[in-house]
This record gives structure tokens, C-alpha cells and sequence, in this order.
């Protein structure tokens, strides 16, 4: 059965969990409470919720000053405008203050997928990682999300995380016990003739891919990477020397997001061929999120594809 | 409980702090730093809960130099409170110090680091959310500048504070009616300033940002309304102290070269010395 539970209802499952013990925990909503799914928060904790209508300025440099009294706010707004119109008082109020500030895209990337490029966040990752002193996670689905949130709530200083709108499938099982450990690469398939590097809702793609090139006698690694920033570079770097071709998937532009980081890392250290996947450079399509990722090649078939391809190059 | 008179002197001797050092940095905000000093005297030297050998005292009130360019005030009057060594003066704007152009939290005594204007009210108003929520008796204490108000963020920050009703908070308008490119109505109208923060739910007290009696009055009657943050509308003048940078847009960040900083010491040495004549006569007739 498909999974029905979104990232954000997940996240907000564990926010109650954490507020239960902890007064300190917050919750901001842009008049986006219930687009975040965190209405069973404001009605629950009523005192560590704070609206602050749509002004997603004034949002974040508000949970900056909840933050230096020494609470640990959840800001959650639409990632497009979160990461936009509030970059500023992220780069100012959170990063270069250092106060510890959780940073929650909602209905990131495509999300809005017929409400056009207004409303999409697929420059968000390339925005955020350039900031000195935040780290920007993407969890792949709602218990990666949950153990995430967990994570983040310990980890003393400004995150901004990215989640999806919609549910998406499971990549974890249920009662997976691998820990959730910022700035750490999961390796959720081993594999020696290439590596698939993915972040957030695209990490789905890359195991089915994978699955895919198993049949044709390829072994995929796959590289579940949830935090672009601190980025595992140790990862990446045996990724390239020990399987010799790196493809990139991501729900971002294909400038600045996932792939730059990646590739900023193997051309410095270890270069091998790599194809980095992405929304081009240009108002994305509209559509379901299936049907642009399709649109733009990001669906198993052509992963598979492009991996026979860029194998063949690494034979040769 | 420091006099008004001390209050004074204490402002003079900041005064020429700042004046030798941007003097000696050979940049900085002349103006507007004149401007709020007595603003900031009357905030760091009476108003204002602070330990400065306990900068992180809990119970501390916060002040918020959303004006983040009114720094060169800031740093003679926290080297002066004790908050840093008064030699470390000397590094402002050099090569890798933490006195920089703008309030640093890497410096004792400030809480937030500034400098890109609009940010601070949003930070106060958090800050004051979190003492309610907490049941905290401290406040929060905001400088804004006047050119600051057309930054649309100050206003969806005023419509938060006065939302969750933060009589705890105190924003503070330095009004000396120039910016850098010159007179704020020419640049972007203000007026009527007031108004528009009292349509806003703040109440409003407005008082002469040089006169110790109007500015600690007004403070020590916070919060006036119960369920209002305030809004000290202080006019100043620009430059204030020094005859020739006074209402002058270019010494907003003009550096005075010898000759200047040599009249700029003289001025306030004449005025620092009728002050303690004053002193004296009132002493006289005690």
C-alpha cells in the first residue's frame, strides 16, 4: 500500500513528541500552519506556537530573538518564499548571529508543481549552502524525516531543511535502526561500477534505478545524501575512486544545488565522469511531481539509461 | 542613581572617544553615532538591567542596536562599562579585529549582530515574545534610525509587537531627519512618523534625544499603556556635539582629519569644562 503520510506530518508527529518534554521546543507558521501540517501543534502547545501572518521576514528574524532567549523554534513556510524573501535575516539573524534556528521549507522544490515558478524552491539549496555556518538537510522520506527532526532539535545551531508537500514513497522500512547523523551519507545500496547520489524526494529514484541496473548486470551504489551542507566529502570521494562514475539526482536546479556539490568536490580531488540531474535552467514545467521529474529525466528508466551509458565511457 | 549632570559628562567623554577613533581608524559613522550617544549614555549608564562582568546574566536587559552603524557610540560606552579593555579601542576597523563596523556578538555585550537595517524590531519582538511567554521581567530595549523606517520589515515587525501586545519592548527612533543621501523627507516622506506608529498600536512618547530629564522621564514610565510596546520618538541632531558636523548628510560617515578632530576635542573639552562649573555651583548651593 503507498504510503499517506507527507514528510511534514511526520515532522509534526515528533515536534508534539519533543514538545512534551521540552517547553522550549517552538513552532512559527506564516499563516502556514496548515500547509505545514503543524494545526495539531498550535492547538496542543498554544504557547509555543507563534503566527506571525504572512510576513516571512519578520518570522525568521522573530525566531532569532526566541532563539538568543533560549528556545529552539521551528520556523516552517513555504520553502519558496522561506528561502527568498527571508534570506537575509537567514544569513544575518541565524548564521552570522549563530542562533539556533530550524529552518523548515515546506512544499519545497516542485511541490506547487501547477502554481509555477512563484511558488517552486529549486534554488533554495544552491542559496542556503553558500552561507557560512548553516547546515541545509533534504530527508528522503517520513521516518528519515522524523529522526531527522530528532537530530536537528539536539544540534545547537541554524539549519534549513527542504520537505516536500506530498507523501512520498517509504525508502526506509518502518524499523530501520541506521541513525539519522548530520552531515553523514547513508549508503542504502552497495555497489562497485558507479554511484547514484540523491537528496530528499529524488533518493526514491535512485534505488529504483538501481533496481533497474541490477537486472542488466550493474551494480549501483546509492548514496542517500540528506545533508548537503556539512557534506559528507568522504562519501563522495570513494564513491569516485572505488566506483569510477557519479549521476546526481535532485529536485533543484541543476546550478548550485546537490551536483555542484558534488562536483566541486570530485574535480578537486577526484575526477571522474559525472552527469548531474536536475531542473534545467528555466521556469520549471507544470505538472504532478511525477510528470516534471519524468519531463526532466528524472525517473528510473533514464537514470538506467544514462548509467549503461556512462559506464561504457568509464570502460573505455 | 547617576545624576543628570554625570549622565552629561559621561556623553562628552564618549564623544571624543569615538571622534579619535574613527579619527584613527580613518572611517566610521560620524553622525548618526553623535546623534544616539546620549541616547545610549542614558540606556547602558541608568536604564538599563546589565552586569558587565556577567554579560550573559539571565535576567539582563537586551538592547538591540538595530541601527548597527550607531557602533562606534557602542563600542566607547561598552570599553568604558568594562564589557572589554578600553586599549582594545585602538583595533576598531584594523585587520582582524572583533571591533568592527558594526555590533559584533563575538564582543562582550552585544546580543545580535547587525548592520543590514530593518532586522533588529523582528529580533526585539522575539526576544520580548520569548520574556512573556517565559514569564521574564527583563526588556527589550530597539535603536532604529530614521532613514531605517522605510524598510517595509520594521513595519511587519511593529504589527507583531503590538499583536502580542509586548509592553516589555521598547523601540527606540533616533530622528535626526538625515540620511546619507540627505533630508529623510526628500529621500522617502516619514511624516507624520508618529501617527503612523501609534496606527500601528505602539504608544508613542515623543522627546528631545539630548535632554537626560525628557529621556529618563520617558523611559521610567515604561510601558505607560499596559499591552503597548513603546515608541520613544527622540529628536536628535545629527552630529550633535560637534558644530561642524552637526545636520550635515556628508558626516554621516565623513572622517575628521587632524585639523577636525582637533576643534572636535576643543569643543567638547569648553563644554565639559561649563559643565563642571555647573557642577560646582550646584554643589555650591546644596
Amino acid at each position: 500500500m503507498p504510503n499517506t503520510i507527507p514528510n511534514r506530518q511526520a515532522m509534526c508527529e515528533t515536534l508534539l513528541e519533543l514538545a512534551e518534554s521540552s517547553r522550549d521546543i517552538m513552532v512559527l507558521a506564516s499563516d502556514s500552519r496548515g500547509s505545514a501540517a503543524m494545526a495539531p501543534f498550535a492547538k496542543r502547545f498554544p504557547e509555543q506556537f507563534v503566527e506571525t501572518g504572512i510576513a516571512e521576514q519578520n518570522i525568521v528574524g522573530i525566531a532569532a530573538g526566541l532563539a538568543h532567549s533560549g528556545k529552539t523554534p521551528f520556523v516552517t513556510s513555504p520553502a519558496c518564499f522561506l528561502s527568498m524573501r527571508s534570506i537575509e535575516q537567514i544569513k544575518v539573524d541565524v548564521a552570522y548571529s549563530n542562533t539556533n534556528v530550524k529552518l523548515i521549507g515546506i512544499s519545497g522544490g516542485i511541490s506547487y508543481g501547477a502554481l509555477g515558478m512563484s511558488h517552486h524552491s529549486v534554488q533554495d539549496i544552491a542559496v542556503t549552502r553558500a552561507i557560512p555556518g548553516l547546515a541545509v538537510v533534504l530527508p528522503a522520506d517520513r521516518h528519515e524525516t522524523k529522526k531527522m527532526t530528532r537530530a536537528i532539535a539536539e544540534y545547537e545551531g541554524g539549519v534549513y531543511v527542504r520537505i516536500g508537500r506530498n507523501p512520498v514513497e517509504d525508502v526506509y522500512e518502518e524499523d530501520d535502526d541506521r541513525e539519522f547523523v548530520l552531515g553523514k551519507a547513508v549508503r542504502l545500496k552497495d555497489g562497485g561500477d558507479l554511484t547514484l547520489i540523491a537528496a530528499g524526494e529524488t533518493v526514491r529514484i535512485a534505488l529504483d534505478a538501481a533496481k533497474l541496473l541490477e537486472q542488466s548486470g550493474i551494480q549501483a551504489r546509492v548514496l542517500n545524501m540528506h545533508t548537503i551542507k556539512p557534506l559528507d566529502t568522504e562519501a563522495i570521494i570513494a564513491a569516485a575512486e572505488e566506483t569510477g562514475a557519479i549521476i546526481t539526482l535532485e529536485e533543484h536546479s541543476v546550478y548550485g544545488g546537490l551536483g555542484a556539490a558534488v562536483a566541486e568536490v570530485t574535480s578537486q580531488h577526484c575526477p571522474v565522469p559525472l552527469k548531474i540531474l536536475g531542473i534545467p535552467d528555466e521556469p520549471a514545467i507544470a505538472g504532478k511531481t511525477a510528470e516534471v521529474f519524468r519531463h526532466y529525466g528524472l525517473s528510473a528508466e533514464n537514470v538506467k539509461e544514462l548509467a549503461e551509458r556512462l559506464t561504457s565511457v568509464k570502460a573505455r | 542613581m547617576a545624576s543628570i549632570l554625570e549622565l552629561k559628562r559621561k556623553s562628552l567623554q564618549i564623544r571624543k572617544e569615538l571622534m579619535t577613533m574613527i579619527h584613527a581608524a580613518k572611517g566610521g559613522h560620524t553622525g548618526g553615532s553623535l546623534s544616539n550617544t546620549d541616547i545610549l549614555t542614558a540606556l547602558y549608564y541608568e536604564v538599563m538591567k546589565h552586569d558587565p562582568n556577567r554579560p550573559k546574566l539571565p535576567e539582563r536587559d537586551r538592547f538591540v542596536a538595530s541601527k548597527g552603524h550607531c557602533v562606534e557610540s557602542l563600542w566607547c560606552i561598552l570599553a568604558d562599562l568594562g564589557y572589554f579593555p578600553k586599549e582594545e579601542l585602538s583595533t576598531f576597523s584594523q585587520f582582524g579585529t572583533r571591533l568592527i563596523g558594526h555590533p559584533n556578538n563575538k564582543v562582550p555585550g552585544v546580543e545580535m549582530n547587525t548592520g543590514a537595517l530593518g532586522h533588529g524590531l523582528a529580533v526585539s519582538v522575539g526576544m520580548a515574545l520569548a520574556a512573556k511567554r517565559d514569564g521574564n521581567p527583563y526588556r527589550v530595549y530597539c535603536l532604529m534610525g530614521d532613514g531605517e523606517q522605510a524598510e517595509g520589515s520594521v513595519w511587519e515587525a511593529a504589527m507583531a509587537g503590538a499583536h502580542y501586545k509586548l509592553d516589555n519592548l521598547v523601540g527606540i527612533i533616533d530622528r535626526n531627519r538625515l540620511q546619507i543621501s540627505g533630508s529623510t523627507e526628500d529621500v522617502m516622506a516619514l511624516e507624520p512618523l508618529d501617527r503612523k506608529w501609534e496606527a500601528f498600536g505602539w504608544h508613542v512618547v515623543t522627546v528631545d534625544g539630548h535632554d537626560y530629564g525628557e529621556l529618563l522621564k520617558a523611559f521610567s514610565s515604561v510601558p505607560e499603556a499596559a499591552g503597548k510596546p513603546t515608541l520613544l520618538l527622540a529628536n536628535t541632531v545629527k552630529g550633535k556635539g560637534v558644530s561642524f558636523a552637526e545636520n550635515k548628510p556628508e558626516w554621516h560617515h565623513h572622517v575628521p582629519n587632524d585639523e577636525q578632530l582637533k576643534q572636535a576635542h576643543e569643543e567638547i573639552d569648553a563644554e565639559l569644562a561649563a559643565l563642571a562649573d555647573e557642577q560646582e555651583r550646584s554643589g555650591a548651593h546644596a
